[in-house]
């Protein structure tokens, strides 16, 4: 319990911390450059929304710094970042809305398949050491590791998209001819957008997972209990899952937890050469066109996701690991 | 952006030599530092992934040197047709704008290679101050220093690079280099203190205190040099670290767009669509560079880890002994 407790100060801080950021930024940068957004938009914005950006950015108030920050607070906490510039008259929140779906599909349903396929093959490959998939498997993925995944959406993109004309490379569906709908078209249609993008995410991010499980269960397989269960004759299956994996899961389990939080922020890049509408394309639009409401409602929503996220793996650890327990 | 597994607490560098290398034990006591880097050159040698790792490194390193040598054309001429082929004349064809790709890759080489060298260096430079200190001062210190660094650990980081780049601006190469290294530090700073922490009741370091050396004597001379090893793993992270987060910058068009590097070409081909307009190599070519010093640095890593914890080494089915 005190393990928990602790780890809810530690989230209540650093949410504290980027909320913190997030005031301090424009207000640090030479020339708060939020004054020159609200200049352009001189004349078009009624004095409800004028006055909400100048609590949000600092700009023309005659405030001290902790009176600017305290208004800002109370803005943040009430959900009124303001409208979009980009999106004028949409509300950042609306404009968010109706982005994060895209994105919670196409990376959710990735970092879910990526840690499945990963921590089985992570399983096998340490449980066959030195058989062929051990062999072939960390190499390859220390290499994957280190590439930039928007490159490998790239080459995906040439060899499948343009070279053999297979698939979409394109948005989230075809938006001339289809239009969103509760009907198998649509449905295919989004499917054939998101296969690519899904791929390039697939394989830059199973290594990780093959890797931890692969590199745990190799030292929970030198456990005493794993010998003791092969002295009593177990079939080597039951060794495998019940014995081994079991125990060496949980390092893999707390990264998945985790990895959820960075569904929302994983695939800026991917988004970007795909053109998908989801959050992270947002956010580079955002700061391409300077559109910082936008722009600082995404980043606290995107930090606000990994803080849950770890607050959730705390808890899952907490729960599955006995040893937290005790030491808290 | 997957980042590599976190180093297990790293090998035991003070005490007598384990019996993980064959070589030679030396009669005298040698300096623990040159020791550590002594370990890590039979290492090389001996590994197959800390070799490959080396020569990528070597090679990139010789471009970024001497790029004249390797590539005779100007990089930012647009000297040349647009859109060549591949030919004798441009190994790699020129770009939309009459520019030859190998000239700008092969001159690109050095941006990259200044912010991985720089970022790994300052970045470790601060990653080892804050862990070392934390886990040797202890108390209040370690709490506040070690709040700072989780916090800095869990904040999404790469939104965090796309906004301040964003504010400032595309302020180039040194904006890259500050931004990304006071973001960057805190992942290596957290395992350089668990280290210390491991090492804080040592023998020696009693002896240290009891002969009444100042903290700061003790830490710079006693504590740092026997994490030698640990400490070049962090530098080979935060490089890693700094070329994908830099090149992932400049192409998204948050860096200066008029720098040679391999991220700019990335932001050109992508401006000019080169993939839908048959020029692939242009997209493809400094990717593949990115991929290649990644993986220099990944494999080096990699293989400090192995070494580092024998038990993740690959196992071979035929080994003769050597005697």
């Amino acid at each position: 319990m005190r393990f928990v407790l602790r780890r809810l100060g530690f989230f209540v801080i650093t949410l504290w911390a980027a909320l913190t950021l997030n005031f301090l930024l424009p207000r640090l940068m030479p020339g708060n450059p939020a004054l020159a957004m609200l200049s352009k938009f001189h004349g078009q914005l009624g004095p409800g929304t004028l006055h909400a950006l100048e609590v949000l950015f600092g700009v023309n108030t005659q405030k001290g710094l902790i009176a600017q920050y305290f208004s800002y607070l109370h803005q943040v906490f009430t959900g009124n970042f303001g409208p979009s510039l980009d999106f004028y008259p949409e509300s950042v929140t609306s404009v968010i809305g109706s982005a994060i779906w895209w994105t919670v599909g196409l990376v959710g349903v990735t970092t879910v398949l990526a840690f499945v396929l990963g921590t089985g093959l992570g399983i096998v490959s340490a449980w066959r050491r030195g058989g062929r998939l051990d062999s072939v498997v960390p190499p390859v993925f220390v290499i994957t590791s280190a590439i930039p995944y928007f490159w490998v959406g790239m080459v995906l993109v040439l060899i499948f998209g343009i070279t053999l004309g297979w698939l979409p490379t394109q948005g989230g569906y075809y938006v001339s001819t289809d239009s969103p709908g509760l009907n198998l078209t649509f449905f295919q249609d989004v499917l054939s957008h998101a296969f690519l993008p899904a791929v390039s995410l697939l394989i830059t991010t199973i290594g990780t997972w093959i890797l931890t499980m692969r590199n745990t269960m190799i030292t929970t397989l030198a456990e005493d209990y794993v010998r003791m269960a092969r002295a009593k004759g177990l079939p080597g299956r039951r060794i495998m899952t019940d014995y081994a994996a079991r125990n060496a899961i949980l390092p893999n389990l707390t990264g998945f937890a985790m990895s959820l939080g960075f569904v929302v922020s994983g695939a800026i890049l991917i988004e970007y050469v795909f053109n998908y509408p989801g959050v992270g394309f947002l956010l580079l639009q955002a700061v391409q066109g300077e559109d910082y409401p936008l722009e600082q409602a995404l980043f606290l929503l995107i930090t606000v996701a990994v803080l849950f996220a770890i607050l959730l793996a705390d808890i899952a650890t907490a729960l599955l690991d006995p040893r937290t327990r005790t030491a808290g | 952006m997957s980042l590599p597994i976190g180093m297990p607490a790293a090998p035991d560098t003070t005490g007598p030599v384990a019996g993980t290398e064959p070589g030679p034990v030396a009669g005298r006591t040698r300096p623990p530092a040159d020791h550590a880097l002594a370990r890590m050159g039979r290492a090389i040698r001996h590994n197959r992934k800390a070799t490959t790792g080396t020569i990528l490194l070597v090679i990139f390193l010789f471009a970024a040197l001497f790029p004249g040598l390797i590539a005779k054309d100007s990089p930012s001429a647009d000297a040349y047709a647009p859109k060549l082929g591949l030919s004798t004349a441009h190994l790699l064809g020129t770009t939309a704008y009459g520019q030859d790709m190998w000239a700008q890759l092969v001159y690109g080489t050095r941006n990259v290679m200044i912010i991985a060298f720089v970022v790994g260096l300052a970045a470790t430079g601060i990653a080892v101050l804050i862990g070392v200190a934390a886990a040797y001062l202890g108390g209040l210190w370690d709490g506040s220093l070690s709040l700072l660094t989780d916090v800095l650990l869990v904040i999404p980081l790469f939104p965090l690079l796309i906004i301040i780049a964003g504010y400032a601006h595309g302020g180039g190469t040194l904006v890259l280099i500050v931004v990304i290294t006071v973001t960057s530090w805190s992942y290596t700073a957290r395992q350089l203190r668990s280290q210390a922490l491991s090492l804080r009741r040592r023998d020696y370091l009693e002896a240290a205190r009891v002969r009444g050396e100042r903290r700061l004597y003790i830490i710079v001379v006693e504590v740092i040099p026997t994490m030698t090893s640990l400490i070049v793993a962090s530098f080979l992270t935060n490089a890693l670290y700094a070329v994908l987060f830099a090149s992932s910058l400049q192409f998204i068009g948050l860096g200066d767009p008029n720098t040679q590097s391999w991220g700019t070409m990335l932001y050109w081909a992508q401006n000019n669509a080169a993939l839908q307009t048959g020029q692939p190599m242009w997209a493809l070519a400094p990717g593949a560079c990115i991929a290649a010093l990644g993986a220099a640095f990944a494999l080096l890593n990699y293989a400090f880890d192995e070494i580092g914890n024998p038990a993740l080494r690959p196992v071979r089915r035929k080994r003769v002994t050597r005697a």
